[in-house]
């Protein structure tokens, strides 16, 4: 460990939150239609986007309508970008297919298209190899900011449910259901957040040396006198909102740790600040919009908390290096020069502690980019992406999704403490009721049910079973690998323990493409059903929540805003995780941590 | 013209039945273990989803065992049918400690029932031509005759005659009551006792619909629905018990991939002990007995819906008469005018109120005795008494000539000047004063002269300002309704610390109040007796009427109170708050509980799993850090334990977890500390403690 390392973290930490705090009031300001510094630069645009769609976006929709918009739109959405894959070839004509790439085989396709439309960016294929330039573009990167910007919609609309109150005359009227315009959500999350964001990172990311061309691969001579080939392309656009957007999806197949995608320390904090940012802000913003600050510092602290106690974790597992390591007389101590630790799998640009950090910003977060090789973190420092996903991406988690499910959390987390405090639950002055209860145990309930269900059907199988690394076809390490497969797409995240695939098999032998396509459609459908039948539980409680009669706070109210409640919170968020996920991890990355065995 | 005397014993002797029966009274308890036993019903558990889970489990392995036994082997794994025999055994105990729990408290309140059933008996109710019909014949509008010595028939109205009543049998109260026909105490209960004269009492209740049979079926649990907190804690458990389901079917194939074979019956022990049997147990007793509290106390909730909602009161509406204040005023300062000395005053006004044996007259005296003025003997003296008419407005008495009088300021002035006298400037002044601050003032005059004023105030009960102290920590908000002017409200708010107060009150007023703060997002509670009361009283969120009120009250509200005291609101909204803190807190428990329990049966079952040596020690034995003996007495204590808290557990939920108003957050980590860390705790020592003894008699 070393004072750089623990520097990084605290000065990631602050940076973060100074920067959120003023997003957020942005946002709040953006999503409750105030003015803004911005409304005169896209005021404009914004309402000729309403007028092309041909919406009312001052029309306020309840929440089935908001519902219907936003399955319409993804429906959409779904069936274009697989249009545009399955068709690469038809779009060479653009210029932007300058290798001639084939189209996707129509299962990783599936996989694929599910994936990027639930901001999971799970990848069954190599970006430089198997992807156009066209595809890239208008195909991944159009839903890296429309699945952003549906998630942070369906956030707002919970929001909005929370915090609005309607006075007795009011609450009979059509109006009082409403839980904001899903179409003015969306144009607005692009245009207002995302967009500016992503300009301001895509720049800075240039001035690193992320590299933005349309060129053809080149071929050099190497040290080695061996020819290589170098891929290009333009990547610093959608590396912004790839990580902005918690996509996690990477340009190239080594995702952040490719000299292209993140050249530098610098670029790596930028990065590592670029996908937390907008959960963060929202945070602030939730405050804001519920008129008590408090409410939102409350939940960052719990955030906060979690996040910082992964990173430590994480940091000194891997400065710390593995038993393994030690046994085999590895140095894994700093000495002068060096800074120790397990560096395996590891950038030397970005270090030990820029990789820790990196990883825990990216599997706490839905992101799921990463910079170094998370089946080569010693067993500890590997478990703690293991426990970010077991906690269901709430620490700060997606954009909008972090946001939505950690208030499922606070709604159970009231629940239990506000029967303790001798009153009928609620939160922000509205009751939680059965009706709430029901859809927030549905809710979160759905997490688990598709990551282990979808594991144990993987592990079960031979069909499943075929899609595991053969050189580790059994052992913890094997299901590691399967578990954290499903566990990712389940939480809409995409990182990997590399060995499960959906794609090209690396040995024969394997039962070939009946195994492939059994991991591409077990993950596409654990990745549509974990993303979207919360997304559904989350607009209707915001739908029953909206309308209900406030009351006002009082000593006997339970706060929700102290630190008791972020004890009771974080209580509630470890339990519920440790409770649902300790045996399936008992059989993988703790049976690793606990022998010096390499399995 | 009679009625068919009911056996004595059950109408003289009301066995003070609220101060409860012990748990362990021998004949509840046997009842109790039958009844537990009878609730093994599976129609009857599915009404539960976390207690019918564990019956299915104890019912597939006791199969499993049966097969065991007939030579077949065991639903994987290699378990010895002794195992499989005691986790079924003790699989069928959790559901009987949970049917237990709910026969307990039943019981209590049946106990409670049958008092009240014996009241019940074969009366014969004489109708006002004479005629006589069977007590459960009789329906709303007939009017009946009731005498000295006679039952009365059923719930009604007094409409002619007086009479003292013994209803002892409802309210537990031994002193006879007076019910007389008109205003605020003509509401008479069936299965009470006329004491004296003659009443006629028209029935307002259908039969079955009477106060008793609604006060049995409430006791008794059968009236009782789930509270709509209830419903939603339910919901909240039947997911836990959903999501550990997912959790430990996948198990198995997450196990076999492993290399581990677990069997069905340690699987099913791994669920049950996971699931939360501890409150899907007492669940149902706590709600019954949170309505037994209520009982206890001498209050007749009406649903457990308005039990929940007492104690999400936000607002409390108090009457100042005979709530706040004692209800009479007395005298508290002698007010001489110029030229007259005090004690002169005091002398003339205790001769003045000697025989006026009013509460005002009597406290003239006893404040007369303080200037050092020993007590006159009427006769000795010769004096006369003129008793208060609605005419002169003022009481006195005619000594030696002298003519004594106290009353109305205005009526002594108006005296005095007809006695040729002039009251002085002052007198004015001071009645002025008086009446601005709330008091009454009295004048006292001797012949045609004004010696004083008599200051008479509402003196505000002791221990008032506590007691709203006491609410206003729970978050409670009192407000004062009285009929006096702002100016006096406003002295008497002060004077007993209540928040607010609604000045000059009318029932319009009242009910405008009500909507008022409930428009706001507020509960209200509030008492009242009287028929302008009704309408508030149904308006009100928790509406807690008085029994001595009038029946349309005690129909308005959601509660009754037997011994009608006003402040009984306090407690009930205790017994509110205690109902729900006990389900948070052992819900809370129950989960925390799980933690331990993991680590009981985890490493058990993967104890070899990954072994370098076939059937040695795998790496996850560490994980055993209560170093249980080994995996089997591992994972019989852990469903042992979860089984046996259930029992331990029933005194807190019948007696309920305490309630201090010490603010919500204090509240919060006081229960957090006890029932959450508490319930992380306590599983690790006590299934060590089990598996010592378990292990040891398998080891033996």
């Amino acid at each position: 460990m070393t004072v750089y390392g623990w520097g990084l973290i605290f000065a990631f930490a602050v940076v973060l939150t100074a920067l959120a705090l003023p997003l957020g009031r942005y946002m709040a300001a953006v999503y409750t239609g105030q003015r803004t510094f911005m409304d005169r630069v896209l005021g404009g645009p914004e309402r000729l986007i309403y007028r092309v769609i041909g919406v009312r976006a001052d029309r306020g929709q309840d929440w089935k309508r908001y519902a219907t918009s936003l399955i319409a739109f993804s429906l959409v959405g779904w069936l274009l970008l697989y249009f545009i894959l399955r068709t690469q070839t038809l779009w060479s004509f653009t210029g932007l297919n300058p290798m001639g790439y084939h189209s996707m085989p129509w299962n990783v396709a599936f996989n694929t298209v599910s994936s990027f439309l639930t901001n999971t960016n799970w990848q069954y294929y190599g970006g430089e190899t198997t992807m156009s330039y066209f595809s890239q573009m208008a195909g991944l990167a159009v839903q890296n900011f429309v699945s952003a910007a549906v998630g942070i919609a369906v956030a707002v609309a919970l929001i909005r449910g929370i915090v609005t109150r309607f006075s007795g005359s009011e609450r009979d009227s059509d109006r009082a259901h409403s839980i904001g315009n899903f179409w003015q959500d969306l144009v607005r999350t692009v245009l207002y957040v995302l967009l500016p964001l992503s300009l301001v990172i895509a720049l800075i990311l240039l001035s690193q040396g992320v590299i933005q061309n349309f060129s053809h691969y080149l071929t050099f001579t190497g040290i080695t006198h061996i020819a290589q080939t170098l891929a290009m392309g333009p990547v610093a656009s959608q590396e912004a909102i790839k990580l902005l957007g918690t996509n996690g999806g990477g340009f190239f197949n080594t995702n952040s740790a490719h000299p292209f995608e993140n050249p530098t320390g610098l670029s790596n904090f930028v990065e590592m600040l670029a996908v937390m940012l907008i959960p963060a802000a929202l945070v602030f913003a939730y405050g804001r919009m519920a008129g008590n600050r408090r409410q939102g510092y409350a939940i960052y602290a719990t955030m906060m908390v979690m996040f910082l106690g992964a990173a430590a974790v994480c940091y000194i597992a891997e400065a710390h290096g593995s038993p393994a390591q030690h046994a085999a007389g590895l140095h894994t101590a700093v000495r002068a020069g060096t800074t120790g630790g397990n560096l395996e799998g590891k950038e030397q640009r970005f270090g030990i502690a820029g990789s820790a950090l990196f990883n825990v910003v990216t599997t706490v977060t839905s992101c799921g980019a990463v910079n170094s090789a998370l089946e080569s973190f010693t067993g500890i420092g590997g478990a703690v992406p293991f426990a970010n996903l077991s906690a269901s991406e709430v620490i700060f988690g997606g954009v909008g999704t972090g946001l939505y499910s950690i208030l499922f959390y606070v709604l159970l987390a009231v629940f239990i403490g506000g029967l303790m405090v001798g009153r009928t639950p609620e939160y922000i002055g509205k009751k939680i009721e059965a009706r709430e209860i029901k859809l927030v145990a549905l809710g979160i309930l759905i997490t688990p049910l598709s990551a282990l269900f979808s594991t144990a059907l993987a592990t079960a199988s031979s069909a499943g079973r075929a899609s595991i690394d053969t050189a580790v076809a059994h052992g913890p390490q094997a299901f590691s690998e399967t578990f954290y497969a499903y566990l990712s797409q389940a939480n809409n995240n995409g990182s990997a323990f590399a060995g499960y695939t959906g794609f090209v098999q690396p040995v024969a032998g394997n039962v070939g493409s009946h195994g492939i396509t059994f991991a591409d459609l077990l993950g596409g459908f654990t990745m549509l059903f974990a993303r979207y039948a919360p997304i559904l539980f989350t607009l209707a409680v915001a739908g029953t929540l909206v309308n209900k009669r406030v009351s006002p706070a009082g000593l006997g109210t339970m706060r929700t805003d102290n630190p008791t409640f972020v004890v009771l919170l974080i209580g509630v968020i470890v339990l519920v995780g440790a409770l649902t996920f300790f045996p399936a991890l008992l059989l993988g990355p703790v049976v690793q941590g606990l022998t010096g065995h390499l399995y | 013209m009679s009625t068919t005397t009911p056996p004595a014993t059950s109408m003289d002797a009301p066995p003070r039945r609220r101060s409860g029966a012990s748990i362990l009274q021998g004949d509840i308890a046997r009842r109790a273990l039958t009844d537990s036993l009878a609730k093994l019903d599976p129609r009857v558990q599915v009404r539960n989803p976390v207690m019918f889970v564990v019956e299915i489990g104890a019912a597939i392995t006791t199969v499993t065992w049966f097969i065991q036994l007939a030579g077949g082997s065991a639903l994987g794994g290699h378990d010895p049918a002794w195992y499989t025999f005691t986790i079924s055994v003790w699989l069928w105990l959790t559901v009987v400690f949970a049917n237990l729990a709910e026969a307990f408290a039943e019981g209590r309140g049946r106990a409670q029932a049958d008092t009240l059933r014996s009241m019940r008996q074969q009366t014969l109710a004489t109708m006002e031509d004479g005629s006589t019909r069977r007590a459960e014949e009789l329906h709303r509008g007939d009017r009946v005759v009731v005498v000295a010595g006679e039952l009365i028939p059923g719930d009604g109205t007094v409409i002619e005659g007086i009479a003292s009543v013994d209803e002892s049998a409802i309210t537990g109260e031994s002193a006879p009551v007076i019910r007389e026909s008109g205003g605020d105490r003509s509401a008479v209960t069936g299965g009470t006792r006329v004491l004296s004269d003659r009443i006629v009492v028209e029935i307002t209740q259908e039969p079955g619909q009477s106060f008793l049979d609604r006060m049995i079926a409430l006791v008794e649990g059968a009236a009782r629905r789930k509270t709509p907190n209830e419903v939603a804690l339910g919901i909240l458990l039947a997911g836990l018990t959903l999501i550990f389901m997912i959790v430990v079917a996948t198990l198995r194939p997450f196990g076999l991939f492993a290399g581990t074979n677990i069997s069905d019956t340690t699987l099913i022990s791994l669920l049950v002990a996971l699931i939360p049997t501890t409150i899907g147990a007492l669940l149902s007793a706590i709600g019954i007995a949170g309505m037994d509290r209520l009982v206890r106390r001498n209050v007749l909730a009406l649903s457990g819906r308005a039990v929940e909602a007492s104690g999400d009161v936000d607002v409390l509406l108090l009457d100042k008469t005979g709530t706040i204040t004692i209800g009479n005023r007395l005298a508290s300062e002698f007010v001489p005018m110029p030229g007259v000395d005090e004690a002169e005053l005091a002398e003339v006004a205790q001769l003045a109120s000697l025989a006026d044996e009013t509460p005002e007259g009597r406290s003239i005296v006893v404040l007369a005795k303080q200037y050092g003025i020993r007590e006159h003997d009427l006769t000795a003296l010769h004096a006369e008494f003129v008793p208060f008419t609605a005419q002169t407005r003022m009481s006195g008495v005619d000594i030696d000539g002298q003519r004594l009088r106290k009353g109305a300021g205005d009526a002594v002035i108006a005296m005095v000047q007809a006695e040729g006298g002039q009251p002085p400037v002052q007198l004015r002044e001071s009645l002025d004063r008086i009446a601005g601050e709330g008091g009454t003032p009295l004048a006292v005059a001797r012949d045609n002269q004004v010696l004083g004023v008599v200051y008479l105030k509402d003196t505000v009960k002791e221990g008032m300002r506590q007691r709203f102290d006491q609410l206003r920590a729970m978050g409670i908000r009192t407000i004062m309704i009285t009929g006096d002017n702002r100016l006096t409200a406003k002295k008497i708010a002060e004077e007993a610390g209540v928040d607010d107060f609604l000045a000059e009150a009318t029932p319009e007023k009242k009910l405008e109040l009500i909507r008022e703060q409930q428009a706001a997002g507020r509960m209200v509670a509030m008492t009242g007796d009287g028929t302008n009361d009704a309408p508030a009283l149904a308006q009100a969120d928790v509406g807690v009427a008085m029994n001595t009120g009038t029946q349309a009250a005690r129909e308005a509200g959601n509660m009754v109170d037997l011994d009608s005291n006003p402040t009984k609101l306090i407690e009930i909204v205790e017994v509110g708050k205690q109902l729900l803190i006990t389900r948070g807190a052992l819900t809370t428990f129950s989960i925390a509980n799980d933690v331990a329990k993991y680590f009981a049966i985890l490493p058990a079952i993967f104890a070899s799993t990954y072994a370098t040596v076939r059937g040695g020690l795998g790496p996850l034995h560490v994980l055993n850090v209560m170093s249980l003996g080994d995996p089997r007495s591992a994972v019989i204590s852990a469903i042992v334990f979860n089984a046996i808290v259930i029992p331990l557990l029933i005194p807190i939920s019948l007696r309920g977890v305490s309630y201090r108003p010490i603010g919500a957050s204090a509240l919060l980590r006081r229960n957090l500390l006890i029932y959450g860390l508490g319930g992380l705790v306590a599983p690790f020592i006590g299934i060590k403690l089990i598996d010592l003894i378990v292990h040891n008699l398998l080891g033996a």
